[in-house]
């Protein structure tokens, strides 16, 4: 990482470091203020995904400082409780118990060492190809054929959402190497676009929003939707400079993001209807799994990957 | 005094290996106390749970608060835990257990008597009231009769259904490798004797406040997991 690209990560975390000071200050002032019990346990919510935030923002800072493997590590251990989530909740018999440790234990340490590595035709394709024809093998292998097809079918989808995708995101400190701008620059360009997003969606969702866009599924509006995409177009303006896209072009590929991303909630929310589960987990306070907390990211980050990798012509 | 040194150092590897076992158990299934029916407080208790692995008592021991966890012990099979020296490690001087001899034929007391003296020691305990493992079909076996006979003998002990759920998906029976899925161990409300209720009622309706804290595939009939 260059010295211009250390600035500007330095500058990106406080900025986002002011951002959370204000939100905290405000909820204590909020919580000081009133005097009422009825908003205390919106404000205990407010806090704790603001502490959560917190917790979140340090912990990437440090990554990112550290560079390439501590960022591949951070993102491998989200995947491995991400996998843990799904495959908790997914159709399994226990003849599948090889292919689940296989899947825990082999798959997705690889996938991620690929990325580590930078083996840019391993990590393409071991997981759709590879894993996805000699996986289910491990399944046959234990004779039990009852609901076949929908267990390995399910152990496969993890695996595809919680590692093949999810290691896009770390995979993105690769692009842009020899250019001024870092590709951990990127990383923290998707995730604050995405992640912004979903939070202006959230809101704005939620008080203002009329029409539902999948009623009998998602709480979601296109409402807050549309605010949601045009406070991704905003931002990507704004932190262009963290981009080789300029001004437009950042705009642009946030709009893209964020779209992917609220695609990404709505299908993990079906995911979870069918299983009936409200939380994938309880590991992130306030904020429920790493499947809840990363569900749009995970499903833009190979999008916007490769569409970037385009626009650099790697 | 000339084994002060070795117990010293035994206490401090028992307390090493607890809490490595505690952070392992929690690392790999994430397991989470879901207090429904009781509060995590240090009252004189006995948790009694589902048995169908052998990590469930490991789990349960290690899901709950560390100041409670101090005060419980599980009560455990002699003939398992004092088998290997490092069995005997674990078991004596990790988990604290109160043993007893599952085989009639070869014990001198009654295991009630270790029990009951436990309990007036102050100490909590974790019970395991099927006896052995579940290996069936059904989501419970009949539950033996200790349970009862703390519930009439120490009618002050509060009596705690605790259902650990999807353990048997981490290892399934036969198997080596656990798999890092997530657990839970849902609390309920105490369960006390009733006047008049005889052994047979008491332990059907235990039973059936534990099975209430299953989830609801395993509580239907045709369910199963």
């Amino acid at each position: 990482m260059g010295g211009g690209a250390w600035l500007d990560l330095m500058l990106l975390a406080l900025g986002a470091m002011a951002v959370l000071l204000g939100l905290t200050v405000l909820g204590l002032l909020l919580r000081a203020r009133s005097r009422s019990d009825r908003m205390a346990p919106a404000l205990d919510l407010f806090m704790t995904r603001v502490n959560s935030w917190w917790a979140m923002v340090i912990l990437f800072t440090f990554a990112l400082m550290l560079g390439g493997w501590a960022v591949v590590l951070l993102f491998a251990v989200a995947g491995f409780a991400a996998l843990r989530e799904f495959y908790t909740y997914s159709d399994h018999a226990p003849a599948d118990h090889w292919a689940l440790a296989a899947a825990f234990y082999l798959v997705l340490p690889l996938q991620f060492l690929f990325v580590a590595l930078d083996w840019q035709r391993a990590f393409a394709v071991f997981i759709p190809v590879y894993v996805f024809l000699l996986l289910p093998v491990l399944a046959a292998i234990r004779g039990d054929a009852q609901r076949f097809l929908s267990r390995v079918s399910e152990t496969q989808w993890g695996l595809m959402i919680c590692a093949f995708c999810l290691s896009h995101i770390p995979a993105l400190i690769w692009l842009g190497q020899d250019s001024a701008r870092a590709g951990v620059l990127l990383i923290a360009f998707l995730i604050i676009v995405v992640q912004s997003a979903d939070l202006v969606d959230y809101f704005v969702g939620r008080f203002w929003g009329q029409r539902r866009i999948v009623g009998a599924l998602s709480p979601k509006t296109w409402e807050g939707a549309g605010a949601g995409l045009g406070a991704a177009a905003l931002l990507g303006a704004v932190l262009s400079w963290l981009t080789p896209f300029g001004f437009a072009g950042a705009a642009v590929m946030a709009v893209i993001a964020a779209a992917i991303g609220q695609c990404g909630t709505l299908v993990l929310t079906a995911i979870r209807r069918e299983k009936g589960v409200r939380d994938w987990s309880h590991l992130i306070p306030g904020q429920g799994g790493f499947l809840n907390q990363l569900d749009s990211t995970i499903f833009a980050a190979p999008v916007f990957f490769h569409l970037t990798r385009l626009w650099w012509g790697g | 005094m000339s084994d002060a040194p070795t117990n010293f150092l035994r206490r401090n590897a028992a307390r090493i290996c607890g809490n490595a076992l505690v952070l392992f158990a929690r690392g790999i299934t994430a397991v989470r106390a879901d207090w429904q029916g009781a509060e995590p407080v240090p009252r004189q208790r006995v948790y009694f749970a589902n048995h169908v692995s052998n990590g469930d008592m490991p789990v349960l021991w290690s899901v709950l608060p560390a100041h409670i966890r101090r005060m419980t012990r599980p009560v455990a099979a002699a003939d398992y835990w004092l088998q290997s020296p490092l069995r005997r490690f674990a078991g004596v001087e990790v988990f604290r257990a109160v043993l007893i001899d599952r085989r009639p034929e070869h014990r001198s007391e009654d295991p009630m008597v270790a029990i009951l003296k436990a309990l007036d020691e102050g100490w909590s305990l974790i019970i395991f009231p099927e006896g052995l493992r579940n290996q069936g079909p059904e989501p419970l076996q009949r539950f033996r009769s200790g349970l009862y006979r703390i519930a009439r003998e120490r009618p002050e002990v509060e009596l705690i259904p605790s259902w650990i759920a999807n353990l048997n998906a981490v290892m399934p029976k036969g198997e080596v490798i656990p798999l890092p899925l997530m657990c839970t161990v849902a609390f309920g409300a105490p369960v006390a004797l009733r006047a008049g209720e005889d052994r047979g009622a008491f332990l059907d309706r235990a039973a059936a406040e534990l099975l209430m804290l299953a989830p609801e595939a395993l509580r239907t009939p045709t369910g199963g997991a």
